[in-house]
């Protein structure tokens, strides 16, 4: 059975936060009671922040009654990835490796956030080390799709999506490094952004790949996800943008690797949306990136070994607490060799230069954030047409190669397909322009809502 | 170091860790090996 609920959006709660129809401490009470009902079945989150909620939500309408407002964050329920450090709480990234942790500080993106007013209900659930796609290898049990809690809702940010999904925040902050805030949006129906590379701050998060770690929000529009980046920026949030006019929208459409392999229903709301958008009047072209096709032997070449000398020590000494898989491909990595490294490098630098050449005279580019919808727990690979994957490559496959690159991606919901699993389009934006790539989402995201299925 | 030579001395080293699980992890990584050094971005120190 769905777990999902209608929740606020933030805009929607800053409204009526100051037209003094809801508090703080009401929405704060309402996630609360939304994790109490479903987080044993969910398993959303590893730390439920409760008492602290509660007390920073008295703290938020106190200062607004005072006259200090804070911003559109002020006194907004938000969950934080078990990877950020948070002032006197354990940082478990989801592992028995950090057992005995206690963060004596807050990672400055935590930090941005409080001064943005935010209210923290707990931390997620996450696939151990976030080295992973779908959540399954995590010290605290696998997170649970609302849509289907027989299935993944992907990962490895996958109890964040959860919490958002199912009306336990109004937010989260996530970490991608080869989509881990994409692929749970898709596969749980919200947004999630990964900003440009270097935006935003990775200090006191626990890294997987600091070549491609990137932190971004995920929430239930596009507004919001840009409300919750901007603070994660630091200083102050500002105005959301307005969507960008889409009768002058270009948008290119790589076929060939990005679209060769998608299951049917996947394919078909895809060419749907595409569609949709034509007729609004953007103009849509494909277009081809000649080396995406390298992308995989490319993406596993640099992560994997980086992953490797981050866990070389305590793979030495505490090899048991890790889970079995996550400790094999670790272990994988420290096999790699320098030379094929070196060759990978090279090529995410080609490749860096073909995507900016194909957004060359275009807003974004348009894909599927995920070639198939959210997979059944335990499943290890899947059958697309003639090709039978393993997992972990499917869901990877359309993202990890704008974590090489560095360029913004956004994963915008885009109906459900027969079975009422949720579809996701991801655009792809200019290096160092996400506002720019946010405005195309917001028209993205009004045409696809407007000829997408409600959610169940 | 050629991948076939390389791949026999990760998994003789592995199974020397104890750690045979490793084995098809590694046949996983030759064959991206493969593919990364048969792509056509790579560099020809004779051209």
């Amino acid at each position: 059975m769905s777990t999902i609920i209608d929740t606020l959006t933030i805009t929607e709660f800053g409204q009526k936060l100051r037209a003094r129809e809801v508090t703080a401490e009401q929405v704060t009470e309402s996630c609360l009671r939304r994790i109490d009902a479903d987080n044993a079945s969910l398993n959303a989150f590893i730390l439920v922040m409760a008492d602290e909620a509660r007390q920073q939500a008295r703290e938020a309408d106190r200062e607004l009654a005072a006259g200090r407002d804070r911003g559109p964050l002020h006194g907004v329920p938000i969950s934080l990835k078990d990877l950020f450090d948070v002032r006197g709480t354990a940082t478990t990234a989801a592992s028995r490796v950090r057992e005995g942790h206690k963060a004596d500080r807050d990672a400055p993106v935590v930090s941005h956030l409080r001064q943005a007013g935010a209210v923290f209900v707990g931390k997620t659930n996450l696939h151990e080390f976030a080295f992973g796609t779908t959540n399954e290898d995590s010290a605290y049990g696998p997170s649970r799709n609302p849509y289907d809690p027989q299935r993944s809702p992907g990962g490895s940010s996958g109890g964040s999506a959860v919490s958002v999904a199912a009306g336990m925040a109004l937010a989260t902050v996530g970490t991608d490094t080869g989509g881990s805030i994409r692929i749970p949006a898709a596969a749980c129906g919200i947004v999630g952004l990964k900003p440009s590379f270097g935006e935003i701050s990775t200090d006191g998060v626990v890294p997987l790949s600091r070549t491609f770690d990137h932190v971004g929000p995920l929430a239930q529009t596009v507004t919001d996800a840009w409300l919750v980046y901007r603070a994660l920026l630091g200083g102050a949030i500002g105005r959301p943008p307005a969507p960008a006019p889409i009768s002058s929208l270009r948008i290119g459409v790589p076929r060939g690797y990005f679209c060769d392999v998608l299951d049917d229903d996947v394919r078909t709301r895809f060419e749907e949306g595409l569609e949709a958008l034509r007729r609004a009047g953007a103009r849509v072209d494909d277009i081809e990136i000649r080396h995406a096709r390298d992308v995989g032997p490319m993406y596993l070449h640099i992560s994997v070994p980086d992953a490797a000398a981050y866990h070389a020590a305590t793979l030495e000494t505490m090899p048991e607490r890790y889970t079995p898989n996550v400790r094999l491909r670790l272990e994988m990595g420290r096999y790699m060799l320098g030379e094929d490294y070196a060759r990978a490098l090279a090529l995410r630098e080609l490749l860096r230069r073909e995507v900016d050449a194909a957004l060359a005279g275009r807003d974004a580019l348009a894909m599927p954030t995920l070639p198939i919808p959210a997979p059944l727990i335990g499943a290890v690979t899947i059958k697309v047409g003639a090709t039978e994957e393993p997992v972990r490559n499917l869901m990877l496959r359309l993202t990890s190669a704008f974590n090489a690159t560095g360029h913004p991606a956004i994963a915008v919901p885009n109906g459900t397909i027969a079975s009422g699993l949720p579809c996701s389009t991801q655009l792809i934006g200019l290096h160092g322009q996400t506002d720019s790539l946010v405005r195309v989402a917001l028209a993205v995201e009004e045409v696809q809502r407007e000829t997408t299925r409600p959610r169940p | 170091m050629t991948i076939d030579s390389w791949l026999q001395a990760a998994i003789a080293d592995a199974e020397k860790r104890g750690l045979p699980a490793l084995k098809p992890v590694l046949e996983a990584l030759a064959k991206s090996t493969r593919a990364l050094r048969a792509a056509d971005f790579n560099d020809d120190a004779s051209r």
